[in-house]
């Protein structure tokens, strides 16, 4: 392989990786600083993802629109999407306790993935919409620098405001309530107003990644978001990282991204007969090479900070 | 300034709070006592609105709080400590007291993005009061030391700090004590004293320590399986037949008794 193959590989999965670390900065806030169990973030990938494809695709008869909009405003629209879904869980569950929402984001992920396949007038069912406008198709850069451009950006923004919320007063009091509830009610806090916010403001991210994701492949079925697998990934690249700690789910997610994309090769040499469990063998060196991390680092391989500490 | 109106409250069989009814005035130290298991952290939960009463009302200053949230009767005055520390485990002691002071700017989002220097302002002042806070409570020293690292005495003192950081008009002490060393316990009578003497505080405490109860406490109010058994000076529930019978136990004895029961 040339080096311009090479380079092309190498903008090819650094483009995936940004998108995956939106998401998983969206769970971090949701789960390192809030304490929030989110096992959907399929769901809210995906209502991005249609979100933004249904908004800026050429009108068709396929599916509802094409409303042929900018991407900027498919952007916003997935976001919003992704938001109001993740309000109304989140005004459903947030009062209850974490396990219950667990259940329910499971729930809204597999309503989702529902929806998309069977209202055929909206998502072009199994079909999936296609000819999804890519990011900076008008300028003369080279369509895969453009796709990675944006995803930099966009994460670069995302970490922006995520990090500089987690640095404020409205961070420590998400923290607060990971760590006690009560503790954080007797500081006059409204624990269910900070974590709406959190919750909605985590899943929006999820919403943003999956738009990012539409444009970067330009084609969306609900094939394209095995739910299990997206959150488990995601997961895994948080849990690496280092809950708690932004520039920890960022490095997470590029490192767990670029073993992942190796155990491709790895099972790539399998012997023919063995080209069906592949999948299941890359997810098992996925788990174990985690377990590894977890050992040597228990909180991954950046752990929360504490400011205080630092300026002391 | 809060009364409780015939609350009534039941876990299944237990009925942990059994029509109890009394005032605290303003201004006053007042002090509940009783056994384990008395009912008296169960008052202090539905008094702050932790739980919700099967039965009865509580008012803060003659309006009706019951079915008000923790944080809103926080937002009135009324602020409670917890007998079993609610410490923010993975969060530095000095960012455990700079949760409590309210409405800060910088826990409006938008403000932390577009005003920054606005809530950098005021982050500065939080600061200082919780560095002023600890130096109070004489643990300075462990302002950047995770608060799951603290001794148990220490985050009793935390709990404590976190009022200190309010304005508070009322607040509910449960067995602020417990597990603070006698020289820091000295202190902090005289602290109770003072906050109630020179910011005003009104202050409601329970505690198992007779010394403490009878150097601040006047009225003594005094549980025993739910109900309010008796209610006056130290002196008279010291006089109380029932009150012996139930909690201080054989007469005399009661004054050096000094248990540090939780
Ligand atoms: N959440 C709960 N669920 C079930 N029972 C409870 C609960 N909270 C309290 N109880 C019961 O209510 C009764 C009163 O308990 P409470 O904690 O109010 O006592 P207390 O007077 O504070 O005692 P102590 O002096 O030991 O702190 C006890 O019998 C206790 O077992
Ligand atoms: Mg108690």
């Amino acid at each position: 392989m040339e080096w311009a193959g090479l380079i092309n590989y190498g903008v090819f999965m650094l483009t995936l990786a940004g998108i995956y670390a939106v998401m998983t900065l969206g769970l971090n806030l949701q789960w390192g600083f809030t304490g929030q169990f989110n096992i959907g973030i399929a769901g809210f990938f995906a209502a991005g993802a249609y979100a933004s494809a249904i908004l800026t695709t050429p009108p068709s008869a396929d599916h509802l629109g094409g409303f042929d909009m900018p991407i900027a405003v498919g952007l916003l629209g997935a976001v919003l999407v992704s938001g109001v879904l993740a309000l109304l869980v989140g005004l459903v569950t947030l009062n209850l306790r974490t396990d219950y929402l667990a259940i329910a984001t499971i729930g809204i992920a597999e309503i989702v993935r529902l929806f998309l396949k069977n209202e055929d007038w909206l998502t072009n069912g199994v079909r999936g919409v296609a000819e999804i406008p890519k990011a900076l198709s008008t300028t003369p850069l080279d369509p895969a620098l453009a796709d990675l451009l944006v995803v930099l950006a966009a994460l670069a923004v995302v970490y922006g405001l995520l990090e500089r919320g987690r640095r404020s007063p409205w961070g420590r009091v998400l923290r607060a309530i990971r760590e006690s509830e009560p503790g954080t009610q007797a500081s006059g806090k409204n624990v269910f107003a900070f974590r709406i916010q959190a919750f909605v403001l985590g899943s929006m991210a999820m919403g943003l990644s999956g738009a990012l994701y539409a444009h970067f492949t330009g084609f969306i079925s609900p094939e394209a978001f095995d739910p299990e697998f997206i959150t488990f990934l995601v997961w895994v690249m948080l849990i690496a990282g280092g809950s708690a700690n932004n520039r920890g789910a960022v490095l997470g997610a590029m490192a767990i991204w670029a073993v992942w994309a190796g155990t491709e090769f790895l099972t790539g040499k399998l012997p023919a007969e063995f080209t069906t469990q592949a999948g299941a063998l890359r997810i098992f060196l996925i788990g174990v090479l985690v377990q590894g991390i977890l050992l040597w680092r228990p909180e991954g391989l950046l752990p929360e900070r504490q400011d205080g500490k630092k300026r002391g | 300034m809060l009364s409780i109106r015939t609350l009534s409250k039941s876990f299944g069989g237990v009925t942990a709070v059994d029509e109890c009814s009394f005032d605290i005035a303003r201004g006053s130290i007042t002090g509940l006592i009783g056994p384990n298991g008395a009912g008296k952290t169960t008052l202090f939960n539905i008094a702050a609105g932790f739980l919700k009463p099967d039965s009865g009302r509580i008012l803060l200053d003659g309006q009706d709080i019951t079915a008000l949230s923790p944080h809103e009767r926080f937002h009135l005055g009324l602020v409670r400590t917890f007998q079993l520390p609610q410490t923010f485990q993975r969060m530095t002691v000095r960012e455990n007291l700079m949760v409590a002071p309210p409405e800060q700017s910088g826990e409006n989002l938008f403000a932390t993005w577009f005003l920054p220097w606005k809530v950098a302002a005021e982050e500065k002042r939080v600061r200082e009061k919780a560095d002023e806070v600890l130096d109070f409570l004489e643990i300075p020293h462990v302002a950047d030391e995770l608060a799951g690292n603290l001794s148990g005495g220490q985050k009793k003192l935390l709990e404590l700090g976190r009022c200190l950081m309010t304005d508070a008009k009322m607040v509910l002490l449960d067995e602020p004590g417990a597990g603070v060393n006698p020289t820091l316990m000295v202190k902090l009578t005289a602290m109770i004293r003072r906050l109630n003497e020179e910011r005003g505080f009104t202050v409601c405490i329970i505690e198992h320590d007779m010394d403490v109860i009878t150097e601040l406490c006047d009225p003594v109010v005094c549980m025993s399986q739910g109900a309010v058994i008796a209610h006056g000076s130290m002196a008279d529930i010291r006089a109380n037949e029932d009150v012996l019978e139930a909690y201080l136990g054989g007469g005399r004895a009661a004054a050096g008794r000094g248990g540090r029961a939780t």
